[in-house]
């Protein structure tokens, strides 16, 4: 007999802040956290813009002596885990230490120390690359520092699978507690990618947009103009919690979490299979899993990047699945608001859905002014709407054609 | 430079990569025992005080080097 999962707890750090109380009322409102980049001097780079957490102070959540063995994307993933384990609120009810687990992804890890120790090594010669170097480098040390805060004896596991990183994260952690293996789990992602080397990668893949002068206006997820994602960084943590577990203690529970699906393209390393397959087959993973009937969903938290290729596809994806309800359904992108948090996506996405599906609130896709004719369902533009989600549902989708979706359900 | 002069020095780099306080830090104080280093935060120190005083510390050398004495006495016969 499986388990029930409760999330019963939320931590953020992003671009627009820290903390769901600060992040949620921002994106109803539909602003926006991109901004020139001010982490380094990004004037000779094609793409100046980014959205940088530049409200995120390590020293709130990490003792001093700890914060430089860390890389920036540890420290989020770090701070996002407490938020969302004071958030959760156990009090006398704290998980026993071997039934605590934490599955936190990265679809990179520490490239900024990576880099910076590289430098070192060329110019400074091989006795001088800091002692630190490789735990600040390694993507499992999100997790591994959480687990040592937290005293989590359970599973811990870092998936690294690029952009949906931190949603298969989630969906294992969702998966062990309905197996019973653990009673709490700490999942989802962290990254903190802007740094040199990695917008100099992916910018002359050409996945980024170089329109820098409005920097606001620039991710517009669905848009005609789209012309790449922004990159951002931050990470996003949910408790999970055995239902029974949750409820016995009066714990607030934004949702239940009810599906989990996944598939590959198997198709190219970065573009997505143009008959959209496989995106259409995870999400149909998720439904079945679920248990549900597709026009149940009420709401897609959409994986949205604002590249031409991403939103046709999953667009045809939607209508692939849902047929006529596709039209019926209230679809939106965190990352016309955020960026593209890369691993950390998944994490933040969820849960910004999780607290949709509390309170009926749907933030807007915004820049959403002049609809891609290929993208022609209701991706809640420019302004949020209110209504009573059922279930909801949240897409990532990562180079290599990794891809997995999750579903929740309103708690009555 | 004599003992005490090296001490005074040192100290702020100690106390920066272990996060404490220099009055923690004397000549007797051990760094794991009494100052709470690990054994990469030792390396971090070492290779610090490499770079302050030009030298380097072979590994054999470097690991008998647990308390700020013997740190400093290495230095006052080793720095450049």
């Amino acid at each position: 007999m499986l388990k029930r999962v409760a999330i019963t707890g939320l931590g953020l750090v992003t671009p627009l802040g820290t903390g769901r109380k600060k992040v949620i009322p921002l994106l109803l409102e539909g602003a926006s956290g991109i901004a020139p980049i001010t982490l380094f001097d990004a004037s000779s780079y094609a793409v100046k813009i980014a959205g940088e957490c530049n409200d995120f102070d390590p020293r709130d959540y990490i003792a001093p002596k700890e914060i430089p063995r860390m890389d920036r994307f540890c420290q989020m993933g770090l701070a996002a885990s407490h938020i969302a384990y004071e958030d959760a609120d156990f009090k006398q009810n704290a998980p026993r230490d071997e039934k605590l687990g934490v599955i936190i992804g990265t679809g990179i890890g520490g490239i900024k120390s990576f880099s910076d120790e590289i430098m070192q090594l060329h110019e400074k010669g091989p006795q001088r690359v800091s002692p630190f170097f490789i735990t600040r480098m390694i993507g499992n040390m999100a997790s591994a520092q959480t687990a040592i805060a937290l005293k989590a004896k359970g599973y811990t596991s870092d998936p690294c699978s690029a952009c949906a990183s931190g949603t298969n994260a989630i969906g294992e952690a969702f998966k062990r507690i309905q197996m019973g293996y653990e009673d709490v789990i700490l999942a989802g992602g962290a990254e903190a990618s802007v740094v040199p080397i990695a917008l100099a990668g992916f910018s002359v893949m050409r996945a980024l947009s170089k329109r820098n002068d409005d920097p606001w206006k620039v991710s517009c997820p669905f848009d005609a103009k789209r012309d790449g994602f922004v990159i951002a960084e931050g990470a996003g943590i949910l408790v999970l919690e055995e239902w029974e577990r949750a409820v016995n203690r009066s714990a607030n529970i934004y949702a239940e979490m009810v599906g989990y699906g996944a598939s590959c393209d198997a198709f190219h390393i970065t573009l997505p299979e143009p008959s959209a397959d496989g995106p259409a087959r995870c999400m149909e993973n998720a439904i079945k899993d679920a248990g549900i009937e597709c026009d149940e969903i009420d709401c897609i938290n959409a994986h949205g990047t604002s590249t031409k290729a991403n939103d046709a596809t999953e667009t045809l994806a939607i209508k692939k699945v849902f047929g006529e309800h596709a039209g019926n359904i209230s679809i939106h992108s965190t990352k016309s608001m955020i960026g593209h948090l890369l691993g950390a996506a998944g994490g933040v996405e969820a849960a910004v859905l999780a607290c949709a599906i509390q309170s009926g609130d749907i933030h807007p896709t915004i820049n959403l002014t002049d609809p891609d004719p290929d993208c022609d369902l209701d991706y809640t533009p420019l302004k949020m709407k209110h209504r009573t989600i059922r279930y909801g549902l949240s897409n990532s989708f990562g180079f290599g054609g990794h891809n997995y979706s999750l579903i929740m359900k309103r708690v009555p | 430079m004599n003992e005490q002069e090296i001490l005074e020095k040192v100290k702020p780099v100690i106390a920066d990569k272990l996060g404490i306080g220099e009055d923690e830090i004397t000549m007797e104080s051990h760094f794991i025992n009494d100052l709470g280093a690990d054994s990469l935060g030792l390396v971090d120190i070492t290779m610090a005080l490499e770079e302050e005083y030009s030298m380097e510390i072979p590994d054999e050398e470097a690991s008998k080097l647990v308390t700020v004495g013997a740190m400093i006495e290495y230095i006052k016969n080793n720095a450049k």
